[in-house]
C-alpha cells in the first residue's frame, strides 16, 4: 500500500512544474484564446514534444519513452495546472491509447512513433450531434475501406494528421484509422465554450480507412472499445482536472486572503472559509479516485472501469465546482475577460464534457458497481 | 390567498394582451447576435418599444401622473410586465433607471431640474447608470473612497467606479461619495446625479468573461456639479442607497431569460440512451426540483407585489430571489451543456441548440450570483435580517473611514 508518488515520480513531476512554469504561463492559453486559429500554440506543443512526454506510457518498441503510467499521470496533473493549450489529452490520452488497447501491431509501429515524438497528432472523432453516444445515431457509414459522414465535434479535429473514427461498418459501429491529412477529408473549425482547445467539424466523403486492430475486418464492438479507451483517457484527464482544481482552489485563498471587504480580509469570513474547504473537500475526493485509477491503469487491473468511472465522475464535479466558486470569491474581478478565473471555468467544463458528459458517466459507474456486486456473489456462493 | 386574477385584473390583463400583440416590436426577423442585450439593433428596437409604450400610457405604469407615471396600480404594472415576458419584448435597458434610481431620486429631490430629466426617461430616451461600486468596495458599498468637495454652489467630485452596467451608453449616472472621512464610513455619504458627459467624467468598458463590453469603468477627475444635483441630505447618501439596493434585489429576482420550458424544449429534442432525455427518470428528477424552485421565484414575485399594492416596501425576503434566480440559473446552464453531452460544447450560433444561447448564459451566469449583492451577502441578509442572528463582528463600524483596515 502506497498512496503516493514514488520519488522519482515527485521529481518528474516537480521538474514538469517548473518547465511549464517557465514554457506555459497563462498568457499562453490567454494568446490562444485571443486568437483561436488553429486552436492550439504550436510553439509550446513542440517544446512539450521534445520532453518526450507525449512517449511517456509508450514502449520503446514503437518509438516510446516508456515512463510509465503512473509518470504520464504526473504530467498529465502538471499539464492540467498549467492550462497548458495542446492536443497532448487528444493525441496521448486518447489516441496513443486507443492504439496502444486495440490497435494492430502494424499499426501500432507505423503510427506511435510519430505520436511518441509529438511530430504527429492524434485524436478520436465520436460525437455527431447532441445528447450520449449510442449505436442508433452513428450515421457515419464504413465500406469497401472507404469512409462516409460527417463527425462533430472533433476535439483537435482542425490540426490532428491521424483519427480514430467510430462507424457503422458491415458488423456494427467500428473504430476505422484515417489520415486526417489524407484525401477526402474537410475540416471546419467550430466554435466551443473554450476556445484554447480547438475542435471542428470533419466531413468524410468516401475517404481511405483501415480498421483498428489485427483482424482486418471490424467486429460490430466499436462502442464497446470506445469506452474501454475512454476508461483510460478518463483516468489521465482526472489528473488534468486535479490539477486544475489545486491550482484554482490556490488562487480562491491568495486572492481570499488579500481581498478587504467591511474592514476584514475575506478569507476571515466563514461564508468563504467554508465555501474553499467544500472546494478542499472535493478535490480530495477527485484526487483520491484519481490516484486509485493510476494504480489501476498501470496495472491494468480489473477494478479499472470502475476505479475510472469513479475518478471521472469525482474529477469532474471538483474541477467545475472550484472553477465556478472561484470566480465567486473573486467578486466582480473573477467574472472579467482580464482575470484568469474564466479560462479555468471554460477548461474545467471542457474537460468534463469532451470524453461524454457527467450523467452518462454516473450511469456506467452505476451499471459497473452492480456488476461487480454481482460477481462477488456469484463468486461467493461458488466457494 | 389567491392566485387568479380578479375580474377586473383579468379585463385588463386581455387588454394589454391584445395591445402588446398590436404594438409589440418584431423580434422574429434578427440574428442571433441581435438578440443579445446591447446590441445596437436590440437597443433601438427596445428605446421604440418604451416610446410607444409611454405613448400609450403602459410606460411607469404605477408611477403617479405628475411623476411622469400613467397613475395605475402596482398590480397593473405586474400584469403588464407579465405580459410583456410572455411576448418575448421585456428588455432590461431602462431597468436600472426606472426601477432603482428614478424613484430614489423621486423621492429625495424633487426641484425641476430633477424633474425634467422624468420624461424622457421614461420613453428610453435617456438611459441612466448605477455608479456605486468601487475597485475597493463592492459587497461593502459604505466603504467607497470617491470624494465629492464642496465648492461654493458646486461639489467636486474625483475618484474611480467600476462595474457599472450600461455607463458606456448611459447619458445620467447616480453616484454615491464620500463627503466627509472624518465621520464613521456609513455616515459620510452623499449620493448625486449627473450627466455622463459632464467634464473630468470618463467611461471605460470592462470585457467580461463571456466576451461583451456592457460594464465600465469611470473615472472622475474634478467632475464639478451644482448642488440642485445632490440627492437627499448631505452624509446622509446612506438612505438612498438602502432605498435603490432594496428596488434592485426586488427587480432583479423576479427571473428573466431562459426558463424550464426552454429546458423541456431542449431535453425533448436531445437524444438519450433510449428516446430523448426527456424520459431519462434523473432529468425529470432533475426538473421537477428546478422547477419549483424557479416557480417559487415567480410566486415570491406576487408577494412582494402584494406589498407593494398595500404601499409597503419589498423587505428583505426579496434577497431569497436574488439568491435563488442566479444560482439556479448557472444550474440550469450546466445541466442543458450536460445533456447535450460532447456536443454542448458548441457555441457558435450556426451550430449550437437555441443559437448557443444557453452557451452564452453558462458564461454570463457566474456574473449574477455578484451583480446586485452576491450569494454570500444575501445569505448573510436573511440570517440577520429576517432571522435575526447576530451580524459579525465589525471593524468598521463608529470608527473614522479613514481608519479602517483595507487591503488591494
Ligand atoms: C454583472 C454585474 C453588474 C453590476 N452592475 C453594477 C452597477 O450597475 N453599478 C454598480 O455600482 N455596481 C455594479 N456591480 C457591482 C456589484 O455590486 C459588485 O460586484 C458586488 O457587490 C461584489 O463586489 P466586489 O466585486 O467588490 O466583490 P467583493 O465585495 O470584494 O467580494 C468578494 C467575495 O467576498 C465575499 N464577501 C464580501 N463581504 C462578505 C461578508 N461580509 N461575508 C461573507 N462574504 C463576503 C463576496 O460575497 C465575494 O464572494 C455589478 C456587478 C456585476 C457582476
Amino acid at each position: 500500500m502506497n498512496f503516493d508518488y514514488s520519488d522519482e515520480q515527485k521529481a518528474l513531476k516537480d521538474q514538469a512544474r517548473r518547465f511549464l512554469s517557465d514554457v506555459s504561463p497563462l498568457a499562453v492559453a490567454r494568446k490562444v484564446l485571443e486568437a483561436p486559429s488553429p486552436g492550439f500554440d504550436a510553439t509550446l506543443w513542440t517544446r512539450i514534444g521534445e520532453q518526450g512526454w507525449c512517449g511517456a506510457a509508450i514502449p520503446e518498441a514503437y518509438g516510446g519513452f516508456e515512463f510509465g503510467h503512473v509518470e504520464l499521470c504526473a504530467l498529465a496533473e502538471e499539464l492540467g495546472r498549467a492550462l497548458a493549450p495542446v492536443p497532448f489529452a487528444s493525441s496521448v490520452y486518447q489516441f496513443s491509447e486507443a492504439l496502444l488497447h486495440a490497435g494492430s501491431e502494424a499499426q501500432k509501429l507505423n503510427l506511435l512513433p510519430g505520436i511518441a515524438s509529438g511530430e504527429r497528432i492524434g485524436t478520436l472523432a465520436f460525437s455527431e450531434g447532441p445528447g450520449v453516444l449510442s449505436a442508433g445515431r452513428i450515421s457515419t457509414r464504413y465500406s469497401n475501406g472507404a469512409l462516409t459522414g460527417t463527425k462533430l465535434p472533433v476535439t483537435d479535429g482542425g490540426i490532428a494528421h491521424h483519427g480514430i473514427v467510430l462507424a457503422l461498418g458491415d458488423a456494427g459501429p467500428d473504430l476505422f484509422l484515417v489520415d486526417f491529412s489524407g484525401n477526402g477529408v474537410t475540416r471546419q473549425a467550430v466554435s466551443t465554450i473554450d476556445p484554447t482547445r480547438g475542435a471542428a467539424s470533419i466531413t468524410f466523403q468516401n475517404t481511405p480507412a483501415e480498421p483498428l486492430g489485427s483482424a482486418g475486418k471490424g467486429s460490430g464492438s466499436g462502442l464497446e472499445q470506445l469506452r474501454r479507451i475512454h476508461d483510460r483517457t478518463a483516468i489521465l484527464l482526472a489528473f488534468e482536472q486535479v490539477g486544475g482544481a489545486d491550482r484554482v482552489l490556490e488562487m480562491a485563498r491568495d486572492y481570499a486572503l488579500e481581498r478587504y471587504a467591511f474592514g476584514r480580509q475575506i478569507g476571515s469570513y466563514q461564508a468563504i472559509k467554508h465555501k474553499l474547504a467544500d472546494i478542499f473537500v472535493k478535490n480530495e475526493v477527485a484526487r483520491a479516485n484519481a490516484y486509485y485509477g493510476a494504480w489501476a491503469l498501470a496495472s491494468n487491473a480489473p477494478e479499472l472501469p470502475v476505479a475510472a468511472a469513479a475518478a471521472r465522475v469525482a474529477a469532474s464535479e471538483a474541477y467545475w465546482f472550484a472553477c465556478r466558486e472561484n470566480i465567486q470569491t473573486h467578486g466582480g474581478i473573477g467574472f472579467t475577460w482580464e482575470a484568469d478565473c474564466h479560462l479555468f471555468y471554460r477548461r474545467a467544463r471542457h474537460l468534463g464534457l469532451v470524453i461524454g458528459a457527467q450523467r452518462d458517466w454516473k450511469r456506467r459507474l452505476a451499471d459497473r458497481l452492480v456488476r461487480r456486486v454481482a460477481q462477488e456473489n456469484a463468486q461467493r456462493s461458488e466457494a | 390567498m389567491n392566485f387568479e386574477d380578479s375580474p377586473e385584473e383579468a379585463r385588463y390583463r386581455t387588454t394589454v394582451r391584445h395591445w402588446i400583440a398590436d404594438n409589440a416590436p418584431d423580434m422574429s426577423g434578427l440574428g442571433a447576435e441581435q438578440r443579445r442585450n446591447w446590441h445596437p439593433g436590440h437597443k433601438e428596437i427596445a428605446r421604440r418599444w418604451q416610446a410607444t409604450k409611454a405613448d400609450a400610457g403602459y410606460a411607469c405604469i404605477s408611477w403617479p401622473k405628475d411623476r411622469g407615471g400613467a397613475g395605475g396600480t402596482a398590480i397593473e404594472e405586474a400584469i403588464f410586465n407579465q405580459e410583456e415576458v410572455r411576448a418575448g419584448v421585456q428588455f432590461t435597458y431602462f431597468m436600472t433607471g426606472l426601477h432603482m434610481l428614478l424613484p430614489a431620486l423621486l423621492e429625495h429631490n424633487q426641484d425641476a431640474l430633477a424633474l425634467n430629466r422624468v420624461p424622457p426617461a421614461v420613453r428610453g430616451d435617456e438611459i441612466w447608470c448605477q455608479l456605486f461600486s468601487e475597485p475597493a468596495s463592492g459587497s461593502d458599498s459604505a466603504g467607497i473612497r470617491c470624494t465629492a468637495v464642496r465648492d461654493g454652489d458646486d461639489w467636486v467630485i474625483s475618484g474611480q467606479k467600476v462595474w457599472n452596467s450600461g455607463a458606456h451608453v448611459a447619458d445620467y449616472g447616480m453616484l454615491l461619495a464620500r463627503t466627509d472621512p472624518g465621520l464613521p464610513k456609513h455616515k459620510g455619504l452623499t449620493v448625486f446625479w449627473l450627466d455622463m458627459k459632464t467634464p473630468g467624467l470618463e467611461v471605460r468598458p470592462i470585457r467580461v468573461m463571456s466576451g461583451e463590453s456592457e460594464l465600465n469603468e469611470v473615472f472622475l477627475e474634478e467632475v464639478r456639479i451644482p448642488d440642485s444635483q445632490r440627492v437627499g441630505e448631505v452624509n446622509d447618501g446612506w438612505k438612498v442607497v438602502i432605498s435603490t439596493l432594496m428596488n434592485e434585489r426586488a427587480a432583479l429576482g423576479s427571473g428573466t431569460g431562459l426558463s424550464w420550458r426552454d429546458m423541456i424544449a431542449l431535453a425533448g429534442q436531445t437524444p438519450s440512451w433510449e428516446g430523448s432525455v426527456m424520459e431519462d427518470p434523473a432529468f425529470r428528477e432533475w426538473l421537477a426540483d428546478y422547477y419549483v424552485n424557479v416557480e417559487a421565484i415567480r410566486l415570491l414575485s406576487f408577494r412582494t407585489l402584494t406589498s407593494l399594492s398595500k404601499g409597503e416596501a419589498p423587505g428583505p425576503a426579496s434577497s431569497a430571489g436574488k439568491l435563488l434566480w442566479s444560482n439556479k440559473t448557472q444550474e440550469m446552464t450546466d445541466q442543458a451543456l450536460d445533456i447535450q453531452d460532447h456536443f454542448g460544447l458548441l457555441d457558435g450560433a450556426d451550430l449550437a441548440v437555441l443559437d448557443g444561447a444557453f452557451q452564452h448564459r453558462f458564461l454570463w451566469s457566474p456574473g449574477l450570483r455578484l451583480g446586485g449583492g452576491t450569494d454570500e451577502i444575501m445569505k448573510n441578509i436573511i440570517a440577520e435580517r429576517i432571522l435575526g442572528l447576530p451580524g459579525d463582528i465589525r471593524v468598521d463600524k463608529n470608527v473614522p473611514f479613514r481608519e479602517i483596515p483595507h487591503g488591494r
